[in-house]
């Protein structure tokens, strides 16, 4: 049994279909990467993975004991958040939010599951420090702090390092890639970057006209791989 | 000066005013800071217009207490304009706008049609401007606004963590299963109720002002949530304290004396903010 298994999904807005027939598994400890040209649905994929939308035909089965809104999610940034008077640590425990149900206040226990996050993604010392102010790579790290708060088995991510420097990609990269391997979590991740994906990825999506589903090495080895990784990393060495 | 302040404060009218004055801003400037976040600053506008109109029709009517139908339906068009704000054809801005020039002219129109006073322009302009009706209060009408202010406050202090959730990032706090549209319901109606009590205070067209400037103020100033929230209330409590007894000493319209010391406290949050910053 495997943790997300989508049968014959139909995905779309308000009765307009966007992409049909798409199956696909995730187990647990599995990095899957999304790609696909603008347009494709990735966006539309991901809203109805996270529940958002409705899909219009198919099914989406959780399974190993994961609950639909039990995957975490690292959004690509609003402009209303650019100028949030927020501070970290109010960040942070907002993800702990859907465990409080009507309860008011955080408890200890979200608490320090808030502080666990923040010093997993390298945020201590910072917690009382303006969202606004920081770089865009220590947004991103607020974020997936907030995302670890809300879900420690599976995580999305749409787009995590659009808009960041090399160097600031690659870190983000490599604590992703650490919260895959050392803590065994489910990484979704939604993405331009096929080279990344090719670097770090496990098995690959890849949707728009022609789908594909399958491992790393079935992606490289088939046609249309061979044909969007010759195209989009065209100028990779090797 | 002071003896004229203690003269004024022996009659309880200065005091009915004083507290609601203080009660309403309070109730305002807490939820400012959320709704000029979610890019809602013109709300308090639109549904104050909506609150003349629905007035103008209960005065038409000769409803007995106009709360009684004034607070409905300003509830029902706030809920109207924040649950379907994201995903409808006319957009937030656009539908707010319409609903709030629409319900003016109607209102207006229905005062002129159905005239019940002797004074129309002068029943219209303390609608609009709530020239007097703060200094007019009976005591029903302070314990009904005390009563629905506490309310408010409490449930604020409730969901405060929910309504933080929900203001910074309503898909995520959804998608992660939080009822995010339970929580926009509840800030649309508790934005309601607070824009049908501040009518009493500065009338509908400054409504707008209470709302949003003690948020402004306070996000020059501070940096996090939990404080922006704690400044503007004290801010806007100052602010509307000053500005009632200012115009009881000056003899000026209790509203727009009290927006103009809001609009003051802005300036000088303003400067405050870039001189620390830099």
């Amino acid at each position: 049994m495997a943790q997300i298994t989508c049968q014959n999904l139909t995905l779309g807005y308000e009765g307009e279909v966007i992409l049909s027939n798409l199956n696909f598994t995730v187990k647990q400890g599995d990095y899957l990467c999304i790609v696909g040209e603008n347009g494709s649905g990735k966006t539309t994929l991901m809203k109805t993975l996270l529940g958002l939308l409705p899909p219009i035909g198919g099914t989406i089965e959780a399974g190993e004991g994961l609950r639909p809104d039990e995957i975490g999610y690292l959004p690509q940034q609003t402009h209303v958040q650019r100028d949030f008077p927020a501070s970290v640590r109010e960040i942070v425990l907002s993800g702990c939010q859907s465990r409080c149900g009507l309860r008011p206040f955080y408890n200890k226990k979200e608490k320090a599951l808030a502080k666990r996050a923040m010093a997993k993604m390298k945020l201590s010392g910072m917690e009382r420090r303006c969202y606004r102010e920081l770089s865009g790579g220590q947004q991103q790290r607020v974020l997936l702090a907030r995302a670890f708060c809300a879900a420690q088995k599976a995580l999305l991510l749409d787009e995590p390092v659009s808009g960041l420097d090399p160097k600031v990609t690659m870190e983000m990269y490599r604590l992703i890639q650490k919260l895959n391997q050392e803590d065994g979590m489910t990484i979704l991740m939604v993405s331009h970057d096929i080279d990344a994906a090719i670097r770090y990825a496990s098995h690959i999506l890849h949707i728009g006209k022609r789908c594909f589903f399958g491992t790393k090495e079935e992606y490289i080895k088939s046609a249309l791989g061979k044909s969007f990784v010759g195209i989009e990393g065209g100028e990779r060495d090797g | 000066m002071v003896e004229k302040l203690m003269f004024y404060f022996q009659y309880p009218f200065v005091w009915y005013a004083l507290i609601v004055g203080i009660l309403i801003a309070l109730c305002s400037s807490l939820l400012g800071v959320t709704l000029v976040l979610k890019r809602f600053s013109f709300i308090g506008d639109g549904l104050s217009h909506v609150a003349f109109g629905a007035m103008a029709v209960s005065a038409v009517l000769q409803v007995s207490n106009e709360m009684l139908f004034v607070l409905p339906v300003t509830v029902l068009c706030a809920v109207l304009l924040l649950r379907t704000g994201q995903n409808t054809k006319i957009k937030g801005d656009a539908a707010v706008a319409m609903i709030s020039v629409g319900a003016l002219a109607i209102g207006y129109l229905l005062m002129n049609l159905f005239s019940t006073g002797p004074n129309l322009s002068g029943d219209v302009c303390s609608t609009l401007f709530g020239s007097t009706s703060i200094l007019t209060l009976t005591r029903q009408e302070v314990a009904l606004c005390s009563v629905l202010s506490i309310c408010v406050v409490v449930l604020f202090v409730l969901f405060y963590n929910k309504i933080f959730a929900v203001t910074f990032d309503e898909t995520f706090a959804k998608a992660s299963g939080v009822k995010t549209d339970w929580y926009n319901l509840l800030i649309a109606v508790i934005i309601a109720v607070i824009i049908v009590l501040a009518m009493n205070l500065v009338g509908s067209l400054l409504i707008s002002a209470l709302v949003i400037f003690p948020a402004l103020s306070a996000m020059r100033l501070f940096q996090n949530f939990l404080s922006v929230t704690i400044c503007s209330a004290v801010l806007s409590v100052a602010c509307a304290g000053i500005g009632i007894v200012v115009s009881i000493l000056a003899g000026t319209p209790v509203g727009s004396t009290i927006v103009a010391v809001d609009m003051a406290a802005f300036g000088l949050a303003f400067l405050v903010g870039r001189m620390c910053r830099r």
